[in-house]
């Protein structure tokens, strides 16, 4: 990376109050954060007209090191929280960043809903599989036989695939790629911005600490060796029976690139404005 | 006060309803809520009018969506409600303790029902008033009000809005069920003599804007989202800027700026009504529906020359708890009359300090309170004090 393109995400960042970030070295989620700086800044978004959201967690902790509007709310809520701004101001810029336990655990039921209305959130999703912040925990992603400190045995539960939630729910756009693969990552994260309704878009990431160290890839390099042996590309995804695809997640793979773009559905503050409008029109007649 | 001439346009409404209409009045915008009885009128209501107004209305998965949500709204600059009963309440306890650590104004009205768990949806009670003052975890300063009739509900309303917004802190609004099913005549006054309360917007520029600054009021400014003063809003003890500290002067600091935000203005936030307290050596301490079986009883009482004097307190929180003390000195007893086991009947007696007998009639069967029940209490209280 060329020194002109570190100033330019610093220029984004709140350099002089809140660093050094807590996240540990070799983490994923510094990555992601700078792929969501590129974006905003490749399609020239005003830092003013973009708020973005978090819950609690590792990947949560994103916002206060961010010159956005900044909003860092309870474990699981970003969502709700997003939605409420997203109401009040639809010509706002509203992004959550969200983890694996945030996301599909706790928050699993805004999750859910939030594609079902389609409303303009753009949801990065940074998946690394285990509980950072609490110490290791097993999440709903951490693979079958995968070691958390809450599964010392190995994790029997079968893993949540978001991609196929969201997709499933409505989430009008939705793509996946990892830490290993961050251009690409970076790349939907623009796409997803640029779409109106909700776009989600999950990060396979690496949690060398924890996820990292109790499944026998110790150094971040191992980790994201991982993702790139457990990555299947779209095309050969596509080509998998049902078993096949089930058994390869299972184990822990998981397909990469852009599920679903749908720019029929229409946009959840747009349909209420469109409401209003009519209402106040017609002078709500036979009420 | 009671024999003051009522100012206004009179109207004949339902508690929820009178709650929409107040709630529109005092410039709410944004509705975010989940279905539950006995409180659902004032989510339907919201879903009819406030689009007709230019704001919105969204229902939610669950109720702690629902807070998400309101707190989301005002951050991006609506006057912002919420709507509940018991359970839903219980629910959103987390995020209102993070609307009052993050100073975000919002209004949580929770039409009481009976319980615990899921209790009694038709039935009322005022069993949730503790719940009001000490839900959320952690050291928490609550603004909350109990109505006890239409026409205090629209009054209460627009006053919550005002406090909330005045002191950028999360106030809630204890109705029950029965005073959210009645109806019955109320008075609205002209929109130009209804007193709007806004919040503290900053006269400085964004690089010197520090969202939860420690000032002599302990009132910061607040500035919404996508104003240009982009700021970090986090639960986490945060510094004056916004972000999380772990020092211990500035933890300390914040949280004695929550509680004294509150403490100092005690006087504008409390409202409450007294009857009879002139020459009254007995007292009937009440609010919300129980204080009109309490007015009435306290009427028969005076009636058969018993100097008997009703307090509805209104504000439940913070607790007019000054002026309890000060009628204990002149009193012999008092009577609370609440429907619960015995909730507000203990913050009574923690300020009459022991000066005066403190008695309570309480009903917790989901029915309402009886005149009769507070006046034979009434005249029992006497007996006993002169018999001594």
């Amino acid at each position: 990376m060329d020194i002109e393109s570190v100033s330019k995400e610093h220029s984004y960042l709140r350099i002089k109050k809140k660093f050094p970030t807590v996240w540990c070295s070799g983490c994923g989620i510094g990555a992601v954060m700078a792929a969501i700086i590129r974006s905003v800044d490749e399609l020239q978004i005003n830092k003013n007209n973009v708020a973005l959201v978090s819950g609690i967690g590792c990947s949560s902790r994103i916002p206060i090191y961010v010159d956005f509007n900044t909003l860092h709310t309870t474990h699981g809520r970003a969502i709700p929280f997003a939605t409420g701004i997203k109401m009040v101001r639809p010509d706002m810029k509203v992004i959550v960043v969200s983890g694996d336990g945030d996301a599909l655990a706790i928050g699993g039921n805004h999750f859910i809903h939030a594609c079902r209305r389609n409303i303009d959130i753009t949801f990065v999703l940074i998946n690394n599989h285990i509980y950072g912040m609490t110490g290791g925990q097993a999440s709903p992603t951490t693979p079958q036989g995968k070691i958390s400190h809450t599964t010392p045995y190995g994790s029997i539960d079968p893993p949540f695939d978001a991609v196929e939630i969201a997709s499933a729910a409505g989430a009008s756009y939705v793509a996946r790629a990892s830490n290993y693969h961050i251009v690409q990552a970076s790349k939907y994260i623009t796409k997803a911005l640029d779409h109106r309704g909700m776009s989600v878009v999950e990060v396979v990431s690496n949690c060398p600490t924890l996820f990292g160290r109790l499944n026998k890839m110790k150094s971040p390099v191992d980790q994201l060796k991982w993702q790139k042996d457990f990555a299947i590309p779209m095309a050969k995804w596509e080509k998998m029976t049902r078993e096949e695809r089930s058994q390869a997640k299972i184990e822990g793979h998981f397909a990469i690139g852009e599920f679903v773009t749908d720019m029929s559905r229409p946009e959840y503050t747009d349909l209420y404005e469109q409401l209003k409008q009519k209402i106040r029109e017609e002078g709500n007649n036979g009420k | 006060m009671p024999n003051e001439k009522p100012k206004g346009t009179p109207a004949f409404m339902q508690g929820n309803e009178a709650c929409v209409d107040a709630a529109i009045a005092a410039g709410c915008r944004f509705f975010a809520g989940y279905p539950i009885t006995p409180s659902t009128e004032v989510a339907e209501g919201c879903a009819e009018k406030l689009p007709l107004v230019g704001g919105s209305f969204i229902q939610m998965e669950d109720e702690i969506a629902s807070i998400a949500a309101i707190i989301g709204g005002s951050l991006a600059g609506a006057k912002s409600m919420t709507a509940t009963s018991g359970p839903g309440f219980s629910l959103m306890q987390e995020n209102l303790g993070f609307a009052y650590m993050t100073e975000v104004p919002i209004v949580i009205v929770n039409v009481m029902r009976g319980g615990p768990s899921t209790g009694l949806p038709t039935r009322l009670s005022q069993s949730d008033v503790m719940q009001a003052r000490f839900g959320t975890h952690g050291d928490y300063t609550a603004i909350a009000f109990a109505p006890s009739s239409v026409q205090d509900i629209y009054d209460l309303t627009i006053h919550a809005f005002n406090c909330a917004e005045t002191y950028h802190t999360p106030v809630v609004l204890l109705l029950d069920e029965m005073l959210g099913h009645m109806r019955e005549k109320l008075y609205i006054s002209d929109e130009s003599e209804i007193v709007i309360k806004g919040r503290n917007y900053p006269e400085v520029p964004p690089e010197f804007f520090k969202p939860f600054a420690i000032t002599p009021n302990m009132i910061s400014e607040f500035v919404p989202f996508g104003e240009g003063y982009r700021y970090n809003v986090t639960g986490l003890t945060h510094d004056e800027e916004g972000f999380p500290t772990g020092k211990s002067n500035e933890i300390a600091a914040k949280l004695r700026k929550l509680r004294k935000k509150i403490h100092i203005h005690r006087k504008d936030i409390m409202r409450w009504d007294e009857e009879f307290m002139e020459d009254a050596r007995y007292v009937v301490v009440s609010y919300g529906t129980a204080a009109r079986a309490a007015s009435s009883a306290v009427r028969r009482a005076r009636s058969e020359g018993i100097r008997v004097g009703l307090l509805n307190l209104k504000t439940l929180w913070p607790f007019p708890g000054y002026r309890i003390n000060q009628i204990a000195e002149s009193v012999k007893g008092m009577i609370v009359a609440e429907l619960n086991m015995g909730q507000m009947i203990r913050e009574v007696d923690r300020y009459v300090m022991g000066k005066c007998k403190v008695e309570g009639v309480l009903r917790y069967d989901g029915d309402a309170l009886e005149p009769w029940e507070i006046y034979e209490k009434i005249t029992e209280l006497r007996s006993k004090v002169r018999g001594k």
